[in-house]
């Protein structure tokens, strides 16, 4: 009934934009449906978009995994030494408020154009966000759960890996989660200040030749890897944390 | 013959705790000594102190005033020699049953295959088999107190602190339990502090029951238990000294309900 719904509105809105494309609106500026469509297949027969998305696909991966590894064990370390995270905090704030794509054409000085630069932007941009949910993920770690492990002569490193890190997983998740976007960011970003290859490429072509169609049809790429990234987190979060879906099989009651 | 070694000893214990800046008096004197192997079961109304002792058994914190021995020695910080079974029953809940009373096993580093028998041993004492890979989430409030249970036994500490373990549970399993931590207790000698409301069960498992009175809390009484060691609970009902005992406490326990139902109004 949703979906019905659901499709029924993408129906409508897709119809009034291949109307209004061209009477009310100039077709330049918002091309249309069905021109759309064309440059997608053009695209798909052509086979290109594939290595491109393969290649954001590859710097967003290979960042979000660089980053969210970084972030998660700086998260650890800091929430279990709170001295360190009270030295550290200024100089972690005021790298956070820094607009993190400011960063590219340093890194272009760095890095160079290769996939290399664009790996490293979405790192850094990764980073901030699952170190601060890991962090505050492992300082919300229950004390009595770490006491009665400690009652069981559990050392630190035990403490650790039974209690500290399985708590702040679903911390973690949560900072995977919203940095599957700016992975994305990162990438893009980076493609199209300086690269021949990517999606962020392609879409910038696609403007320098005002190619309204083939811009639409870029984000619609786009769009859909982002979808692909985020189911892919999303079945790993259901895998590492099966316990969190076990209390709702559970029938509700209070 | 060997001496009775005092495993526990409370001498004149202070317990103070700070609300809003101000320090509020929980715990007043208390002089205990309990004995290795011995099971004392703490009772009286709530917050007069029971719980406070056995946190500071467990080291959780030291006496404001006064002294706390383990073993002879004054305990400092965690103690690891005792097994705490906390009235809340703080399960991981990222781990399934099995995994929750393998905790302690790992911790002590045993075998895999040692480790998955002894929980299936403890998994059906506590009547559990069959729920070993459910989550806490998963369970009941009296499953989840079995298997906090097993896994306070899965620890086999020297000293076991119980507070309140069974009181979600049926009828007919505490008494299985109550028989069956008797049994283990006096099998391997374990030294047990046992918290409850249950008037009976502080009888019916005790050598010695400590009564607690009043805000701050003080021990009123200590009624020794004089039941024979190897009793059988299953029989207790119909043996006419049990019968006494429970009676005998029941008085002392009932100006105090009184006393702190007039408090409160
Ligand atoms: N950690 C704590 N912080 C502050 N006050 C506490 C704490 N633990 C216990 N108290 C207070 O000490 C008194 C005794 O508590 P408790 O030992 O839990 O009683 P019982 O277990 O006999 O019900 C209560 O007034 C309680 O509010
Ligand atoms: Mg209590």
């Amino acid at each position: 009934m949703i979906i019905a719904l659901r499709l029924g509105l993408v129906a409508a809105l897709l119809l009034a934009w291949e109307l209004a494309s061209g009477r009310l609106v100039p077709e330049f500026f918002v091309s249309r449906p069905s021109a759309i469509a064309v440059a997608l297949a053009n695209y798909i027969q052509d086979g290109m978009i594939f290595f491109h998305m393969g290649v954001t696909a590859t710097e967003a991966i290979a960042g979000f995994l660089l980053g969210g590894g970084a972030g998660f064990a700086a998260g650890l370390l800091l929430g279990r030494q709170p001295v360190l995270a009270d030295v550290l905090d200024p100089f972690l704030t005021a790298f956070y408020s820094l607009p993190k794509v400011a960063l590219a054409p340093l890194y272009v000085l760095w890095f160079g154009i290769g996939i290399e630069m664009k790996i490293v932007l979405a790192a850094t941009i990764v980073f901030f966000l699952v170190f601060l949910n890991t962090y505050s993920g492992v300082r919300q770690v229950s004390r009595e759960q770490l006491t009665i492990l400690r009652l069981m002569g559990a050392s630190e490193w035990q403490t650790m890996r039974m209690v500290v890190v399985p708590s702040a997983v679903s911390w973690v998740f949560t900072g995977l989660r919203l940095s599957v976007p700016y992975a994305l960011i990162g990438a893009i970003v980076g493609e199209m200040i300086a690269s021949n290859r990517g999606l962020g490429f392609v879409l910038s072509d696609a403007a320098g030749q005002f190619s309204t169609a083939n811009v639409f049809a870029a984000l619609l790429v786009i769009t859909v890897l982002a979808i692909l990234l985020n189911m892919a987190v999303r079945l790993a979060e259901k895998m590492l944390m099966p316990w969190q879906h076990a209390g709702n099989r559970r029938e509700f009651s209070v | 013959m060997d001496w009775p070694v005092t495993m526990l000893l409370f001498e004149q214990v202070d317990m103070d705790f700070s609300a809003n800046g101000r320090a509020v008096p929980a715990v007043r004197g208390v002089d205990l000594a309990v004995e290795a192997g011995e099971i004392v079961t703490l009772v009286g109304p709530s917050g007069c102190g029971k719980s406070t002792l056995l946190n500071i058994t467990a080291g959780l914190f030291a006496p404001s005033r006064g002294r706390a021995l383990y073993n002879g020695a004054p305990i400092r910080g965690i103690n690891t020699r005792v097994g705490y079974m906390t009235q809340n029953d703080h399960l991981l809940p990222w781990r399934d049953v099995l995994g929750n009373i393998s905790v302690p096993m790992e911790i002590a580093g045993l075998s895999q295959a040692r480790k998955r028998e002894r929980a299936e041993e403890l998994l059906s004492l506590v009547g559990l088999s069959g729920f070993e890979k459910a989550y806490p989430a998963q369970l009941s409030g009296g499953m989840r107190k079995r298997a906090a249970l097993a896994r306070l036994l899965a620890q086999d500490p020297e000293t076991l602190l119980m507070d309140e373990p069974f009181g979600a549970l049926d009828a007919q399993l505490r008494l299985l339990l109550q028989a069956e931590l008797r049994r283990v207790a006096k099998r391997f000698g374990k030294t047990v502090l046992f918290v409850t409301h249950d008037l009976d069960e502080a009888v019916a498992i005790a050598d010695r029951c400590v009564i607690f009175a009043g805000r701050p809390g003080r021990i009123a009484e200590v009624l020794p238990i004089t039941l024979p060691v190897d009793r059988d609970l299953f029989k207790l009902r119909f043996d006419p000294a049990y019968n006494e005992l429970c009676a005998r406490l029941w008085s002392i326990i009932a100006p105090e309900l009184a006393s702190g139902l007039a408090a409160s109004q």
